[in-house]
């Protein structure tokens, strides 16, 4: 069953804690990745192989740079996913 | 119809001997600072890199070739004219004919040994060492120098801000000889040339001497797509490399990726969920991405520092422009 936005940002606050060690609740969809999350450009990568594996949808290399905020890949997840 | 006599080599191969040549100009990240808008932290942070080396004049392809082939000749305790064959790997040996192999083979004084240049860029060792391998079992040579040689400062775009920190200079040699037992499992290679655009040179040199570019040709790369492969997918060749040699990551003693960035190693030691006990070779960090030169430099080190020893099991894989890949698990002269 395709999950729902809230189901989508819990999942990528984990994912981002995971990787970055951001506390989950600062993952907001209005947080920027690399401005307010601690997520470079190859942290980002993680992040989008993490969300593709859990949110089965596929993120090609051109779409990544368009995820700037959390908002961003979740809608990206929500449009996409399997 | 006439019947050939069958060709008659080694049951198997091993590397018997490794040597290394780091230029001695050492350059820290403050120098590439001069030419970009960046910072130590930030270099440091996104590679690994500290310092690289960086060629001058007399420390050419052959030469820094000859002084690393000079160290693995002694290492394996054997005689230069007892090699039949001096593979050189390499991207950045700039006078193309005749291949610098030749040069490297007659003045280290083998004796007319087979001599070839090939291109198989940060795989290059793999790809080499697996030639070699193969000349050795099936018997045209006994002894095989393989060497993996770069001056990537010469294609470095130092205002290029994503690159220009990455690239050094070396050169890392083996002798591959005969074994009774297995010591190079098979490789796991291929090419996907369909990413050929990831990983390239700017521009073929034809357009430089034309003038149709006023630049230099560089080395240039598209940093996530690089990150996304390099990681994520040459963790599964990796594992294939494991599983055709019948090692299980509980046996594995050390882990040798080609020393593209740091990020790269680390990521894909959380992939391949390596045991702690593996060594990791983190050569990088002093010795920036040297392609071909990377793997051969960083064993030598690792079994310098005393970090590896010979005997060693060791998971060894290369990755880059082509896209091209080689991974094999070999036993550590």
């Amino acid at each position: 069953m395709a999950a729902t936005q809230e189901e989508i940002v819990a999942g990528l606050a984990d994912i981002v804690n995971e990787i970055a060690g951001i506390p989950v609740e600062d993952v907001q969809l209005d947080k920027s990745f690399t401005d307010d999350l601690d997520v470079d450009s190859l942290s980002m990568v993680e992040v989008v192989v993490a969300a593709e594996e859990r949110f089965d949808v596929k993120i090609p290399d051109e779409d990544v740079k368009n995820l700037k905020t959390v908002g961003d890949a979740t809608n990206y997840i929500l449009k996409h996913q399997g | 119809m006439a019947k050939l006599k069958p060709s008659k080599g080694a049951p198997y191969a091993r590397i018997l001997g490794v040597g290394g040549y780091r230029p001695t100009r050492v350059v820290p990240n403050e120098v590439i600072l001069e030419t970009i808008d960046s910072s130590d932290e930030w270099i440091r942070s996104r590679s690994g890199i500290e310092t690289r080396h960086w060629a001058n004049d007399e420390e050419t392809v052959a030469a820094m070739s000859i002084e690393a082939s000079g160290k693995a000749i002694a290492d394996a305790g054997i005689s230069a004219q007892q090699i039949g064959g001096v593979i050189v790997s390499t991207v950045s040996h700039f006078k193309q004919t005749p291949a610098v192999a030749t040069e490297i083979a007659d003045k280290l004084g083998t004796n007319k040994a087979a001599a070839f240049d090939i291109s198989a860029g940060c795989a290059g060792f793999g790809y080499a060492l697996t030639l070699a391998k193969g000349m050795i079992v099936e018997g045209s040579a006994e002894y095989v120098l393989v060497i993996g040689v770069e001056r990537l400062s010469d294609l470095t775009d130092l205002e290029d801000r994503a690159t220009a920190f990455l690239f050094g200079d070396g050169a890392g040699a083996v002798i591959v000889g005969p074994s009774q037992e297995p010591a190079i499992g098979p490789t796991v290679w291929g090419s996907e040339g369909d990413k050929s655009e990831t990983i390239k040179q700017t521009v073929p040199w034809t357009d430089y001497r034309t003038g149709e570019v006023d630049k230099f040709p560089a080395i240039t790369q598209e940093g996530q797509a690089v990150f996304r492969w390099a990681v994520f997918e040459m963790a599964k060749v990796a594992q294939q490399a494991l599983d055709a040699a019948g090692i299980t990551p509980d046996e594995l003693d050390v882990f040798i990726p080609h020393q593209a960035n740091e990020r790269i190693i680390d990521s894909m030691v959380k992939t391949l969920k390596l045991p702690e006990h593996v060594t990791v070779a983190r050569d990088v960090r002093t010795t920036g991405n040297t392609s071909a030169a990377s793997i051969p430099l960083a064993m030598e080190r690792l079994l310098a520092t005393g970090e590896a020893k010979s005997g060693d099991t060791a998971l060894v894989i290369g990755f880059g422009a082509g896209l091209v890949y080689a991974a094999t698990v070999v036993t550590l002269p």
